[in-house]
């Protein structure tokens, strides 16, 4: 019941998202330097967490980076879209995070709900849920919470928070609003030719 | 006396809710020199304010206050707190509407007639005929611009049309086209043309489509004889002693609660809203809600049987340019229950953007299948299956036990459907992922039913007052100078899309209503 109304919130106050603003500029060598790799492709340091390449990173304020990992990986999980990086992850899960900052208990909630994930790993016989090596492996992980509020937040604000984001409309093809341009008319709105 | 009016006026008659309904009837009365005090709940979005994305447009338009759920339907597990989606603003849903605008058929008046008693079904006649109706419909025809009539060019096709013809040319389909549509095609009623913009959804910035927004409601306004106040939320209606409607009491935009006297009350808050306003206005002298000595406030809440199909091809369709709804097949739409159930449905064209098909596209679904149909965005062309739905006195909007901020019960609203809806449902589903197979479809998708668009029946029109809750004209039974202006009239829903025969009815009325004003009857 928790988790449909979470869902309903979601619908009626989509949050627009501005991640790229929290992304840190950050080089190489000082990355390496402060970071680990925990598995999968992303690193984790003190109070960030990075992709492989150092290509993006993303400051942590309240949630650990291990959480904040786990995160991103499980946003990757339940809508994997092989062409798009980690950092649009990153934007997608970066709300919860800031959530977190100035809710406690909401905190808390995200905090119990990876340890549990993590757990139900261990049980699988690996390391952690970000060590578990095939995406067929960490979807039976997530099946086995599917029907927790956290697991359910989590993908219930990706719905918005993942799809709401212009990165991902360009990487699957829609063009969004053309008032500006003066509309389709003359854009391609009949421009079909396989048929 | 020339708007604004005052509250304890009691020569006006107060309008509830600036809709298709209540937008038209306003509009129609004023030029008659009635004055008349339009009160609606939000507040005035003009084309140069829609927002041409989804999310920001469905916060700055939709009605998103507190409402229930119950029932078997989907709807009420994916959206608990959304059955519907409405507008709240002034010009009311024809501001989000596509513009689709289809005359119903002459045996959908005579439902029960037509399909006999069907278990579970709380069919009827309508008490008028499409016979008396056609002048009505001719004139909101013109008033709308609808293609394909009064001489006016159909729009041209766009992508998702063209996959759409291509497969009903295949399937033998033979009356597929680009809609009657209440969009100009070319200049008219100083509204610009379709610019093929690909947002009706969101309000469209070109003011091509026709809604009272911009249509009815300025026009009504320049006579001097309607004041619309936004903002105001009306609370209850009230009567007087002798049972008279004598006004109502609203939340102003300030908080506070203020009655305005009127002559006649015309309620147009959309089928949900309509039926809570008369329950909320239960008195001792109507224990039961206002106009209900019949029971049936607020039951047959219909929603049309809709469901959508999506398809991915080998190639782009980039079906988001252009018109929302671009193109309509109506052979389904014919009553023949050789196909399993009674009743027909059309096949429109639909496209939503990324951030809608994400939400709407299987609610709840993850993983991979999901992203991969995700994924195939670009490829996508999709159709909306619309048809008729069984009117049950169990699907009801009645009050809920939470209030909302001004302490009155909100609506629950409470769907299953009828074993007819879901027959018609799978019928229409075969066929349309047929359509699309047979043009090279990779991948179809069978998705389900939106929060509704379309909500009618909860005041139904009836011959007898035992059968319902108003009259030919949508006068109230019991009450002469309570009107209901709105979709609730509804008897029974038709295949086709409503807003046109909503239009259709309130012009209708106004003439009704002027009659009886000089008549002195109200
Ligand atoms: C996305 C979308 C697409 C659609 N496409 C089509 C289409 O192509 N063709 C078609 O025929 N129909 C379409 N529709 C349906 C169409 O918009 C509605 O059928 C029609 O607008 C209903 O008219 P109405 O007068 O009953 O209510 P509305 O137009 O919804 O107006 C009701 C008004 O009452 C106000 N109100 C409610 N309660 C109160 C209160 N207590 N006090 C004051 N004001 C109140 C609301 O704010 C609102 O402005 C579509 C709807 C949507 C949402
Ligand atoms: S496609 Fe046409 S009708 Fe729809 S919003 Fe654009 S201009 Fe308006």
């Amino acid at each position: 019941m928790k988790a449909e109304n979470e869902q309903a919130l979601h619908f009626t106050k989509p949050q627009s998202q501005t991640p790229q603003s929290s992304f840190a500029k950050i080089t190489r060598r000082e990355l390496l330097k402060r970071s680990a790799a925990i598995g999968g492709s992303l690193i984790v340091g003190s109070g960030f967490i990075a992709g492989s390449t150092a290509s993006w990173a993303l400051e942590v304020k309240s949630l650990s980076p291990d959480t904040m990992a786990t995160l991103v990986q499980m946003a990757r999980d339940i809508y994997p879209h092989d062409s798009m990086g980690d950092e649009i992850y990153a934007a997608a899960v970066k709300a919860h995070d800031d959530k977190a900052a100035e809710d406690s208990e909401y905190k808390t909630m995200l905090e119990t709900g990876v340890d549990s994930l993590n757990a139900a790993a261990k049980q699988m016989g690996h390391a952690s849920y970000l060590a578990t090596g095939w995406e067929a492996e960490r979807t039976e992980l997530l099946k086995s919470i599917e029907s927790d509020g956290f697991f359910q937040t989590i993908r219930g604000g990706l719905v918005v928070g993942l799809y709401n984001q212009k990165a991902v409309w360009d990487a699957l093809g829609y063009e969004g609003s053309s008032y500006e341009k003066g509309g389709y008319l003359n854009r391609g709105f009949d421009d079909i030719k396989w048929l | 006396m020339t708007a604004p009016f005052d509250v304890n006026d009691n020569s006006v008659v107060v309008i509830i809710g600036t809709g298709a309904g209540g937008g038209t009837l306003a509009h129609e009365l004023a030029l008659k020199g009635i004055d008349v005090v339009a009160l609606e709940a939000g507040g005035r979005h003009l084309p140069q304010d829609y927002i041409n994305d989804e999310w920001p447009s469905f916060s700055q338009l939709a009605l998103t206050d507190m409402r229930t759920t119950s029932g078997s339907w989907r709807v009420a597990k994916d959206f608990a707190n959304l059955p519907a989606w409405i507008v709240k603003a002034v010009g009311g849903s024809t501001v989000h509407w596509a513009g689709a605008s289809l005359r119903l058929q002459d045996h959908e008046f005579r439902a029960l007639s037509t399909y006999g008693e069907l278990e579970g079904a709380n069919l009827l006649d309508w008490p008028v005929t499409l016979a008396e109706l056609e002048p009505y419909y001719d004139k909101a025809e013109k008033k709308m611009g609808v293609t394909r009539t009064n001489g006016i060019p159909g729009l041209p096709g766009n992508n998702n049309f063209k996959v759409m013809k291509a497969g009903a040319d295949k399937l033998g389909y033979k009356d597929c086209h680009t809609g009657r549509m209440a969009i100009n095609s070319e200049p008219r009623d100083d509204r610009a043309s379709c610019q093929q913009l690909g947002f009706c959804f969101q309000g469209c910035k070109m003011g091509a489509k026709w809604s009272t927004a911009y249509s009815e409601i300025p026009r009504g306004e320049a006579t001097g004889h309607l004041e619309v106040r936004e903002h105001s939320l009306v609370l209850k209606i009230e009567h007087d002693a002798d049972g008279k409607i004598d006004g109502v009491v609203y939340q102003d935009k300030d908080g506070n609660q203020v009655k305005q006297m009127a002559r006649a009350v015309c309620v147009a808050g959309n089928s949900i809203e309509s039926p809570r306003m008369l329950l909320n206005s239960a008195s001792s002298m109507f224990p039961d809600g206002l106009a209900n000595s019949s029971g049936q406030v607020g039951k047959n809440y219909m929603r049309h049987m809709t469901g959508s199909v999506y398809a991915a091809f080998e190639q782009p369709v980039r079906m988001y340019r252009g018109t929302t709804m671009a193109g309509i097949i109506t052979d389904e739409a014919r009553h023949d229950p050789s196909r399993g159930f009674v009743g027909g449905y059309e096949m429109e064209t639909l496209s939503i953007g990324i951030p809608f098909m994400a939400a709407f596209l299987n609610p709840g679904a993850w993983g991979r299948e999901f992203a991969s149909a995700m994924d195939n965005y670009e490829n996508m062309a999709g159709m909306w299956l619309v048809g008729e739905d069984m009117p049950q006195e169990s699907n009801a909007i009645t009050l809920s036990e939470e209030k909302d901020q001004s302490g009155m019960p909100v609506a629950n609203v409470h769907f299953d459907d009828h074993p007819n809806d879901v027959a018609m449902r799978d019928h229409a589903y075969q066929q349309g992922m047929a359509l699309y197979d047979s043009v090279g479809a990779t991948q179809t998708y069978p998705t389900p039913p939106y929060p509704s668009t379309h909500n009618l029946g909860t005041l139904r029109m009836s011959e007898k007052p035992g059968d319902g809750v108003v009259n030919g004209f949508g006068q109230s039974h019991d009450i002469s100078n309570l009107f209901v202006s709105d979709g609730s009239q509804f008897t029974t829903g038709g295949a086709e899309n409503p807003t046109l025969t909503i239009v259709t009815l309130a012009i209708r009325q106004a003439d009704y209503i002027a009659q009886q004003m000089s008549e002195k009857s109200i």
